[in-house]
């Protein structure tokens, strides 16, 4: 799906991480981990071309297109008084579509999502009016609008309590496994490696991709 | 109300004030939202100085205003992509800077006579048969340029990072939209002042959120309100001879209290 060739990532001056190489198939779960600061959310603005790298390629396979990657950005950069309805939400992830108004399959699109998610009881509902939780199947609803190959998410676990953080990783297995769908998601929530993804993409000292049994394996042997 | 409309100069401050009360509730939707609601302030008082500069060196202050203005709020935007320091006191350093500048330059300029009060708080007389044409195509262009891409402002104004990934061509928005709050504020500011202008771009969404929480109808009407609010403000100055600007701003002030109890009621 996305191949990743020598990858040197970094904004202005500074370079955050070197070297990077991996080859991600479709139908991986991917998990990105490394501590705050060593590019994790550069890495996928990368990966997503919304930022160039230092040097090295990312390359897009299997007739994967830019604009048909479902991102979801981290949630802490919305504002959360903002006043739109659920449906103009999720509607908004078929944008890509390059339609000037929002036709019946759009609106279709949109309605399935929010089947999938179990959300269509928030459908007319207000953003300002909703839990952490609900908020994340809203924008997990919107980048499956834009995508049905790839989903990245940045942190989607961040601010939510260990129930509703559960309740979105089954989804987003389903996800994966029911519909196919590859997904590239950054966290930082060590507890749930074994839980969670069949791939490992750590930003540590060491640069580590590979299959997440490897992973533990590794960790466990460097606290020996 | 016969002799309201017999005033030739009201019936144009009227036509010229809902043309811009429409544009500045357009526009101030997605500033409210993207909380970035001291930018009408900064490039008001930056279209104050560039106005005084204007008329030091003897230059038409609207023609000279619109472009510098346009330049200040292409600043204001890269200092907000500038990590060093944050939005707000980058509009306050620029707005501050502005109206100091301004206010110093026509105060050492001999020989020239300009009256401070009808800049910093407006002049409906100052509304001519230009305002009118400028007023007229800027709301068409807005209107055109609304119906055609309210669904990527929307996207734009909830989630520009979601935007950009999707192939909204995000910068040449950002652009469009710095060029068109410049010209709306250059504009609004005749009428309203360089103090005042940035409260019609702000009260009206902040009314119309309070009562309706779905995008489309917090725009419809914020567009309402802003009509309604200008046309109130307008003819109550007439009738009690108030200064037109600050009863407009007071009317949307009522208004957006108002609301504020009825919201406050029905919770």
């Amino acid at each position: 799906m996305i191949t990743l060739k020598n990858l040197t990532i970094g904004y202005d001056d500074h370079i955050v991480a070197k070297n990077i190489n991996a080859k991600i198939s479709p139908g991986d779960f991917v998990c990105v981990v490394g501590p705050n600061g060593s590019g994790k959310s550069t890495l996928i603005k990368t990966i997503l071309h919304l930022m160039k790298p230092k040097s090295g390629k990312v390359i897009y396979e299997d007739g994967l297109k830019q604009n048909f990657i479902g991102y979801m950005p981290q949630e802490i950069s919305l504002n959360p008084n903002f006043t739109a309805s659920v449906f103009e939400i999720v509607l908004s992830g078929t944008l890509n579509r390059k339609q000037i108004f929002y036709n019946k399959e759009a609106k279709k699109l949109a309605d399935r999502n929010l089947e999938i998610l179990k959300i269509k009881n928030l459908k007319t509902k207000s953003f300002c009016d909703l839990s952490g939780g609900q908020r994340q199947k809203v924008l997990l609803a919107r980048s499956l609008c834009a995508t049905s190959k790839l989903l990245i998410l940045d942190e989607p676990s961040n601010n939510l309590d260990l129930k509703s953080k559960t309740a979105l990783y089954q989804i987003l297995k389903d996800i994966n496994k029911k519909q196919g769908i590859t997904i590239i998601m950054v966290t930082h929530d060590l507890d749930h490696h074994n839980l969670i993804g069949n791939k490992i993409l750590s930003l540590n000292n060491d640069f580590f991709y590979g299959p997440t049994s490897d992973f533990v394996k590794k960790v466990h042997q460097e606290e020996k | 109300m016969a002799v309201f409309f017999s005033y030739s100069f009201l019936v144009q401050t009227l036509i010229v004030g809902l043309l811009l009360s429409i544009c500045a509730a357009l526009a101030g939707v997605p500033i409210v939202l993207k909380k970035n609601s001291m930018i009408g302030d900064g490039l008001s008082h930056v279209g104050f100085g560039a106005v005084a500069i204007a008329t030091v060196l003897g230059l038409a202050p609207l023609e000279f205003a619109i472009p510098a203005v346009i330049i200040a709020s292409f600043f204001i935007l890269k200092l907000e992509d500038n990590h060093k320091i944050s939005g707000d006191s980058a509009i306050a350093i620029i707005s501050a800077s502005a109206l100091a500048l301004g206010t110093f330059l026509i105060s050492i300029t001999k020989g020239v006579n300009i009256d401070l009060n009808s800049y910093l708080f407006g002049n409906i007389l100052s509304i001519n048969n230009t305002d009118i044409i400028f007023s007229i195509i800027l709301t068409t262009i807005i209107l055109t340029i609304y119906l055609i891409s309210y669904n990527k402002i929307f996207t734009l104004t909830f989630d520009e990072k979601f935007a950009k990934s999707i192939g909204v061509k995000t910068d040449f928005y950002r652009v469009l939209f710095a060029i068109l709050c410049s010209i709306i504020v250059v504009l609004g500011m005749r009428l309203m002042g360089t103090l005042l202008i940035s409260s019609l771009l702000i009260f009206p969404t902040l009314s119309a959120m309070q009562l309706f929480k779905k995008f489309k109808t917090v725009v419809i009407f914020s567009v309402l309100i802003s009509a309604l609010t200008f046309t109130l403000g307008l003819f109550i100055s007439y009738i009690c001879a108030t200064p037109t600007s600050s009863t407009i701003v007071l009317s949307n002030l009522v208004t957006f209290l108002l609301v504020k109890i009825i919201n406050l009621m029905l919770k």
